[in-house]
């Protein structure tokens, strides 16, 4: 079995493989006719992705989330502003690594950049702690987002967590107090927001930093109020039934759109945006630089009542 | 039947058996921290607090105003705003069922009860969770429903008051009732900029999403002796860190030794507590027990 790819895509992953040998013997033998059959191959690979990722689960949606080779916010952020300086610190207890914070430019205007990151392989995913912030992250969220207001630069969010850190420094220093402080802010922040959940939007931990004039969710991305394994425990007394959880609490973007909840889903390359970083991250730079004009184009005050208006409406029938 | 009772007189009774026949049924509770016996309208009469120990027995919404607010001049409104099912979701059971078990067991439509009326003649809205329906949890109607209650504080200017009990977000509802979060976050802003004043009362237990949003957002945060509040359940943290809590962790104690709440005030005391506290944000006189005129007890 081929880890880098999830156990639904393993027929892709066999063809890719028969695919990459005929590549090596091709490399020795320089006959035509592996070439064409390479060609059929992949030809044949796309066809199978399409029909895979047509009719996706939510499960299978949460697990390419997940992914373990899923673009992070610094896959993003080297690819999309590589003039971004990195302010640390909340300026009361410490750094929180879980979320990065910064200035940059997007399409030439100045912005602040706050971003979860989950971290890549063991020793960097201890170092972010796993994408999970504690009090002192959302405050250096908050930090920055007020800063951006003074100086009237847009923020762009970048969510991709498995929650706000459960653990008992985390309580010790207020959780819930720094989360719903975001909230309170944001929705009143004088400059435009613009949220992205690029992987995993889970419950407070990512509306911490999630209110704004525009929410996006990559096409596999998800975002849920608990996770499919946390809501399968309590109903069904077993994180095995995450699948129904998830079928159930509707965590994919086309039906939180349907809800009035996420504006745009911004599509993914074929087989998910891991399988191309580059085009992925064009498309959100050109999608998030549209946007912003968009929002810059409207009055603050209007900008600023619409926002709240929209919070106010949540829910409504 | 047993040797003893062939032998024993049917007139007499064995103590336990004088005990169910002399007292009604069910007038004498057990407290379940000291263990004293207690006399059941006693204990109403302390407020549902153990008198020997203190211990704050849990008590529903409506009670929890009753207690609260003056008698007279009390309006329910926002009850009109009820439950939606936009998911249709299901598990083992459909949530509307869920939500008319729930309907029939509490009497309520949702999870928060909303008056506006007064204490000790201090003019104000309060909101009270149900832990009942639904363990408190916050979807949209409970969220519509405080939405609305600080709307009538703002444009009334008014004082906001929320007794919380609750386990949090309603997952039934999924991603509407995290935006919940948001949305009582954003109307407590607004109370916030126009100097309306918001005392978030917190009692056993306040946790996830309503922990995260307006419980934690009171000009002024009180909690109940013992209450517990926090972000994440106990179990979530014992699993994720893997060792066992300190005792007291996550109690109202704890949470004044770090700083989250202003202060601990008995439910004995809170009324008295927060109409002073109200009173002194808004620039009035110190408040008085409003003069009722009970018709006199002759025997």
């Amino acid at each position: 079995m081929n880890l880098d790819y999830l156990d639904f895509e393993q027929p892709i992953a066999e063809l890719e493989a028969k695919i990459d040998e005929l590549r090596l013997v091709g490399n020795d033998t320089d006959q035509l006719n592996i070439a064409e059959e390479i060609a059929t191959l992949s030809e044949k690979s796309r066809k199978l992705t399409a029909g895979i990722f047509s009719d996706l689960s939510a499960w299978q949606v949460v697990q390419i989330a997940r992914h373990p080779l899923r673009p992070y916010s610094t896959d993003y952020i080297e690819r999309m502003f590589p003039d971004f300086d990195e302010l640390h610190g909340d300026r009361q207890f410490g750094d929180d690594k879980a979320i990065i914070g910064g200035v940059a430019r997007l399409d030439g205007k100045p912005v602040v950049v706050i971003a979860e990151e989950k971290g890549r392989g063991v020793n960097q995913k201890v170092y972010r702690n796993f994408g999970m912030p504690k009090p002192e992250g959302y405050r250096k969220a908050l930090r920055l987002m007020e800063m951006a207001e003074r100086f009237s630069m847009p923020v762009l969010t970048f969510i991709d967590t498995p929650g706000a850190y459960p653990g008992i420094d985390s309580e010790e220093r207020g959780i819930s107090q720094s989360i719903a402080q975001n909230l309170a802010v944001m929705s009143r922040l004088r400059t435009p927001i613009i949220c992205t959940v690029i992987g995993e939007g889970s419950s407070g931990g990512a509306i911490a930093i999630g209110v704004g004039d525009w929410l996006n969710m990559l096409q596999y991305s998800t975002y849920f109020v608990i996770s499919p394994e946390g809501c399968a425990n309590i109903i069904w007394k077993t994180a095995e039934k995450a699948p129904l959880a998830a079928e159930a609490m509707g965590v994919t973007s086309s039906i939180l759109e349907d809800l009035g909840i996420v504006d745009e889903t911004i599509p993914e390359p074929l087989g998910g945006a891991h399988r191309d970083v580059d085009a992925m991250v064009a498309t959100l730079q050109q999608k998030l630089t549209e946007q912003l004009e968009a929002l810059q184009q409207q009055p603050l005050d209007a900008l600023l009542e619409k926002r709240f208006e929209r919070l106010m409406s949540y829910g409504n029938g | 039947m047993s040797w003893l009772s062939k032998i024993r007189p049917s007139g007499m009774a064995t103590q336990a058996g004088d005990r169910t026949t002399t007292v009604p049924e069910g007038l004498w509770k057990q407290c379940p921290k000291c263990s004293a016996p207690l006399y059941w309208p006693d204990l109403e009469r302390n407020l549902d607090v153990c008198p020997k120990c203190e211990y704050h027995t849990r008590i529903g919404a409506r009670r929890r105003l009753d207690i609260f607010l003056d008698k007279e001049g009390r309006e329910e409104f926002a009850d009109d705003v009820l439950p939606i099912d936009r998911l249709k979701f299901r598990d083992v059971k459909k949530y509307k069922d869920r939500l008319s078990t729930a309907q029939k067991k509490t009497g309520e439509k949702d999870a928060l009860i909303v008056m506006r009326g007064a204490v000790m003649s201090v003019p104000l809205v309060a909101t009270a969770f149900e832990f009942d329906f639904h363990g408190g949890s916050m979807g949209y109607a409970v969220g519509e429903r405080f939405t609305r209650a600080a709307k009538r504080s703002l444009e009334e200017r008014i004082p906001l008051v929320c007794f919380s009990a609750t386990g949090g977000a309603r997952m039934q509802e999924a991603l509407i009732s995290l935006m919940q979060m948001a949305k009582t976050s954003a109307i407590l802003e607004r109370l916030k900029q126009a100097g309306v004043p918001f005392i978030s009362v917190m009692t056993d237990p306040v946790y996830g999403g309503v922990s995260a949003s307006l419980a934690m957002l009171g000009d002024i945060n009180i909690a109940e002796p013992g209450a517990r509040a926090g972000f994440a359940g106990p179990n979530i943290i014992e699993q994720t860190i893997r060792q066992k809590l300190p005792p007291g962790f996550q109690r109202s104690e704890f949470l004044l030794e770090h700083g989250a709440i202003d202060m601990i005030v008995s439910r004995t005391e809170m009324r008295l507590t927060v109409a002073r506290l109200l009173a002194k944000l808004a620039g009035l006189p110190e408040p008085v027990e409003p003069v009722v005129s009970e018709p006199i007890d002759l025997e």
